[in-house]
């Protein structure tokens, strides 16, 4: 089983979350997160008071799947998430080890 | 009626005699003191606009610009100051601002720069007590309005640093030894010293701008600057609240100058009207200057050069015309607006909400321009007979310097006092931490 994190654009969250249920993906798990690798920030000014503003506003997305699904998955947010433009976002994919159910205690494959 | 043989004279005898020809020599002699309702509706009105100015006005107006660990010590100044300005307006002030025992035109005594006890515990103030056309105890509360909202102006200086004790402490001496004497002194009457020197000042540029704004410096210096001042990013946490309060303190400003006529005439027109004028024309100057210097213009920029406006026509307001409220307004603006984005950096002392760059600046210069304006020949009410416009300048000259040096000093000693006795400024935790906790153990959001 791997976990699928993907950091992306906030506005891009409704078509990627699209995307993923037309792939079979159930459940998913939703954090707002700042950050930044190329994309550049923005200055504010209050009163000649100039303000660098580094972080940028971001989604992260945390998606746990069996194996089989992995490349699909990763292909649904990638074409769901894309603008063109720097600042779209990463995909990483991790090892996951076990996985629970908590109602049913069921493990594993048959919890996702 | 207590009163009937009067009334009758009054109602029917005296304008019978007025018709005969003949006068009454006791009636025509002496024009009684009569209670206007139009007047005291007024200025039950204003009373009510001028102490919105500051709860919540300026409250809101202050909280928006600092930042959210700290929203609810600004509010919680505000308030307070609100209820120990009154409990002392009763107690003293009142009388130390406002009693006349011993005021004598043109003649310099002790009385000149500060009352009397007669009036302590308003004594004397019944209900049928009257000030020109109002009953007294309108008149007080009034006047009490604007003994709050002074100091309550200081805090923004110090703003998410200071002890709350402290700070009590240092509004109880100022306003005892700083607000009283100063507004005694132009607003008392004849004999009253700024009064007798013929200083303009209709409803406070000097009294409360300038004093207000000279004091929050004085404290900011001495204070120290905020931790990570001026690197840290400190950005204002909520500037819908900072124009909701611009809003408020411009619409009850109209209450502040307007009502400062102490009557519902011409005079409470025309300061009605030249206030909304100058505080549209500042607030457009500083934000043109903004969109000039900074290349884009500002909800923060816009509401602190309303501010500004209303600032600087405070003292001309009973005096100038339109033309010169669109001139003060605009000079305001665009000096405030260098005052605030300029001069902080410049000399890098934390006055954090710009309590000098808007009310000591702006105060100067209408105190200042009110010379000019209040002349007819800038279409102004006219100044006293045989006082020329450079004259009448150097008059409101006096009445700034007087004011500066009298509040930095009293703000200097009055601060050094309190630290001899208790740590003025919060710990770096407290700080840190942000005053509403350290200070008050609550939080303004629980989102």
């Amino acid at each position: 089983m791997k976990m699928i994190t993907a950091v992306i654009k906030p506005h891009k969250l409704e078509d990627v979350r699209e995307a993923l249920s037309d792939e079979g993906v159930t459940g998913i798990t939703v954090s707002e997160v700042k950050g930044y690798g190329r994309q550049k920030g923005h200055t504010e000014l209050y009163r000649g008071a100039e303000y660098s503003v580094e972080f940028l506003p971001k989604i992260r997305i945390e998606i746990a799947v069996t194996d089989d699904k992995v490349d699909g998955v990763m292909d649904a947010i990638a074409r769901a998430a894309s603008s063109g433009k720097i600042g779209d976002g990463k995909i990483f994919v991790t090892n996951l080890e076990k996985v629970m159910r908590i109602r049913t205690r069921e493990l594993d494959a048959d919890a996702l | 009626m207590r009163n009937m043989g009067r009334v009758l004279a009054r109602c029917v005898i005296w304008p019978l005699s007025m018709y005969a020809g003949t006068v009454m020599a006791q009636e025509a002699a002496l024009p009684e003191v009569v209670l206007n309702s139009g007047d005291t509706a007024w200025m039950l009105t204003a009373t009510a606009l001028v102490l919105l100015m500051t709860i919540p006005g300026l409250a809101l107006f202050y909280a928006g610009m600092v930042r959210s660990k700290n929203v609810l010590s600004v509010m919680m100044q505000c308030f307070a100051i609100t209820a120990l300005i009154t409990v002392l307006w009763t107690v003293y002030g009142y009388s130390l601002a406002f009693d006349t025992t011993g005021m004598v035109e043109g003649t310099t005594n002790l009385n000149s720069f500060i009352g009397g006890f007669s009036k302590v515990f308003f004594a004397g103030v019944g209900r049928d007590s009257l000030v020109l056309a109002i009953p007294e105890s309108v008149y007080a509360t009034f006047q009490l309005t604007f003994a709050i909202i002074t100091p309550a102006l200081i805090v923004g200086a110090f703003a998410e640093r200071m002890r709350f004790g402290a700070l009590l402490a240092f509004i109880t001496g100022w306003f005892t030894l700083s607000y009283l004497p100063i507004a005694h002194m132009v607003w008392a009457g004849p004999g009253g010293f700024l009064w007798d020197l013929g200083v303009i000042d209709f409803a406070g540029g000097t009294v409360v701008h300038i004093n207000a704004g000279i004091a929050g410096l004085v404290a900011c210096l001495m204070l120290g600057k905020r931790k990570g001042f001026p690197t840290t990013a400190m950005p204002p946490h909520n500037l819908t609240y900072t124009l909701i309060g611009a809003s408020l303190l411009w619409v009850g400003w109209f209450g502040f100058n307007a009502g400062s006529a102490v009557a519902a005439n011409g005079s409470a027109g025309m300061a009605m009207l030249v206030t909304q004028i100058a505080t549209a024309a500042a607030a457009l100057a500083w934000m043109f200057a903004e969109w000039i210097v900074h290349r884009k213009p500002s909800v923060l920029g816009v509401a602190s050069g309303a501010v500004a406006g209303l600032v600087a026509i405070t003292p001309a307001s009973g005096s100038c015309g339109p033309g010169g409220a669109l001139v003060i307004g605009a000079v305001a603006g665009v000096v405030c607006f260098f005052a605030a984005t300029k001069l902080k950096r410049k000399f890098g002392y934390d006055d954090s909400l710009d309590v000098f760059g808007v009310h000591a600046v702006g105060g100067i210069v209408g105190a200042i321009l009110t010379g000019v304006f209040a002349s007819a020949a800038f279409g102004g009410a006219g100044l006293v007979e045989g006082v020329s416009v450079a004259s009448q300048l150097g008059k409101q000259t006096i009445g700034v310097v007087v004011t500066i040096a009298y509040s930095a000093l009293v703000s200097f000693v009055v601060l050094k006092v309190i630290s001899f006795v208790t740590p003025l400024r919060a710990s770096d935790e407290e700080e840190s931490q942000g005053l509403d906790l350290a200070l008050h153990n609550e939080r303004g959001y629980s989102l």
